[in-house]
């Protein structure tokens, strides 16, 4: 690797926004924490459990990935507490994080939020890696609700070949598998924010 | 506005820093409609009594003192149009003083401090600003291309007023000689939007016979409904 050239972007420099950088790979003992990926106690009846890989563009786990969700609750209302962090009693603080296993694994208890306006039940999905110099968005839709995705404005604009990389799969009674890939033929739908 | 255009971000492909081949995304985003009450328009809050009182602080967090350059590093979040974002978690985490991170994968020879985690976080007061005190963090090796190294940095992970203003980065240290040099930091396309990423040197954040002090102040993106 040599000096690289100067730059010749155009409408560079015009925003003041700070650019984003890698998270990199050393993350894992600052970031992740303990109750992270309890949204609520696995045993509370009303949880949910989602589960599922990051994969990168040759089907290969993504070790160093960290996966954060927020989401409204059971009744559609945005939680305006704190308590993300230090999970207080039955508060639902509806943000969670969890970093990935040797296996590009992860999973999180929580509930399955409300619906929104005339958006389909989601849960919002941010993946950070090293080698994402910029995380990507996405969002996670239940598969039982076929009929509200007809009407979701952000599904409306999926292609059709592509929908179902944002719905994730029943595994199970309240339990749901969500599979990321960050490349490839079944490269998920990532938002353009 | 064309927002590609005026994106201070890197691409998400860019060769030089290898790990981009096969993480990249290469089709194209879909920007959602959302609504006032769509979720990524809100962020979670924190609160302080989440946080140790100490956590600001990376040089009290074991029996005794790190080794290295004391430094305090502060600054503000703001939005674009120069507003404090209040009550903002900012997180933050690096090498210590001889580029080594506690981490079992991180294999440079060199050695760890047992008095250094080098993880620490705050919240942003009433002006938006942090204060962090650790100590500078050491140049590190890495397997991206023979003889790669990355100039010192510290991890910087903020959260705003809204999901979609979620950044992530790193802050550099004025005049580091491996800028050049690094992929990571050379992603960026706009000399400027990299400059974006260097502390200031402030000999009035500076404590006499105690520590250096850094000026970094970070900017978060507008949110979909304020850019329209
Ligand atoms: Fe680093």
């Amino acid at each position: 690797m040599t000096a690289a050239s100067e730059s010749g972007s155009a409408g560079a420099g015009a925003s003041p926004v700070t650019p984003s950088q890698t998270v990199g790979p050393f993350f894992g003992y600052a970031l992740p924490y303990e109750a992270g990926p309890e949204v609520v106690p696995g045993w509370r009846p009303d949880a949910i459990r989602v589960r599922g890989r990051v994969l990168d563009g040759a089907g290969e786990p993504v070790p160093d990935a960290l996966l954060e969700i927020w989401q409204a609750d059971e009744t559609g209302e945005i939680p305006r507490r704190p308590g993300g962090l230090a999970r207080a009693g039955h508060d639902f603080s509806g943000f969670g994080r969890c970093g990935t296993d040797p296996d590009g694994g992860f999973w999180f208890t929580t509930v399955k939020p409300g619906p929104i306006g005339a958006a389909a039940p989601y849960i919002a999905v941010l993946v950070f890696a090293r080698g994402l110099l910029k995380h990507v968005f996405t969002r996670l839709y239940f598969p039982e609700d076929a009929a509200a995705h007809a009407a979701d404005p952000l599904l409306g604009d999926v292609p059709d070949e592509r929908r179902a990389t944002l719905i994730a799969e029943r595994e199970g009674e309240r339990r749901y598998r969500f599979d990321i890939h960050l490349q490839g033929e079944r490269e998920t739908v990532f938002l353009g924010f | 506005m064309d927002k590609a255009e005026a994106s201070p971000h890197p691409p998400y492909l860019y060769p030089g820093y290898k790990s981009t081949v096969l993480r990249a995304p290469a089709q194209e985003l879909i920007m959602p409609k959302l609504g006032p009450d769509s979720v990524e328009l809100t962020s979670p809050v924190f609160g302080h009594q989440e946080l140790g009182r100490r956590d600001f602080d990376l040089t009290v967090q074991h029996p005794g003192e790190p080794l290295g350059e004391r430094i305090i590093v502060t600054g503000r979040v703001l939005d674009t149009a120069g507003r404090p974002v209040r009550n903002a978690l900012v997180e933050v985490w690096q090498a210590n003083a001889a580029g080594r991170y506690p981490h079992l994968g991180d294999l440079h020879p060199a050695p760890l401090d047992p008095n250094f985690t080098g993880a620490g976080r705050c919240l942003t007061g009433d002006d938006g600003r942090y204060r962090f005190i650790t100590i500078k963090p050491g140049a590190y090796p890495w397997g991206n291309h023979h003889n790669a190294w990355r100039p010192a940095h510290i991890h910087y992970s903020v959260f705003g007023t809204a999901f979609t203003q979620r950044l992530v980065t790193q802050m550099y240290f004025p005049g580091d000689p491996l800028f050049a040099y690094d992929p990571i930091f050379q992603s960026i396309p706009g000399e400027k939007d990299r400059e974006k990423l260097i502390a200031r040197f402030d000999m009035d954040t500076t404590e006499p016979e105690w520590a250096l002090g850094y000026q970094w102040d970070i900017v978060l993106g507008d949110t979909p409904t304020e850019a329209r």
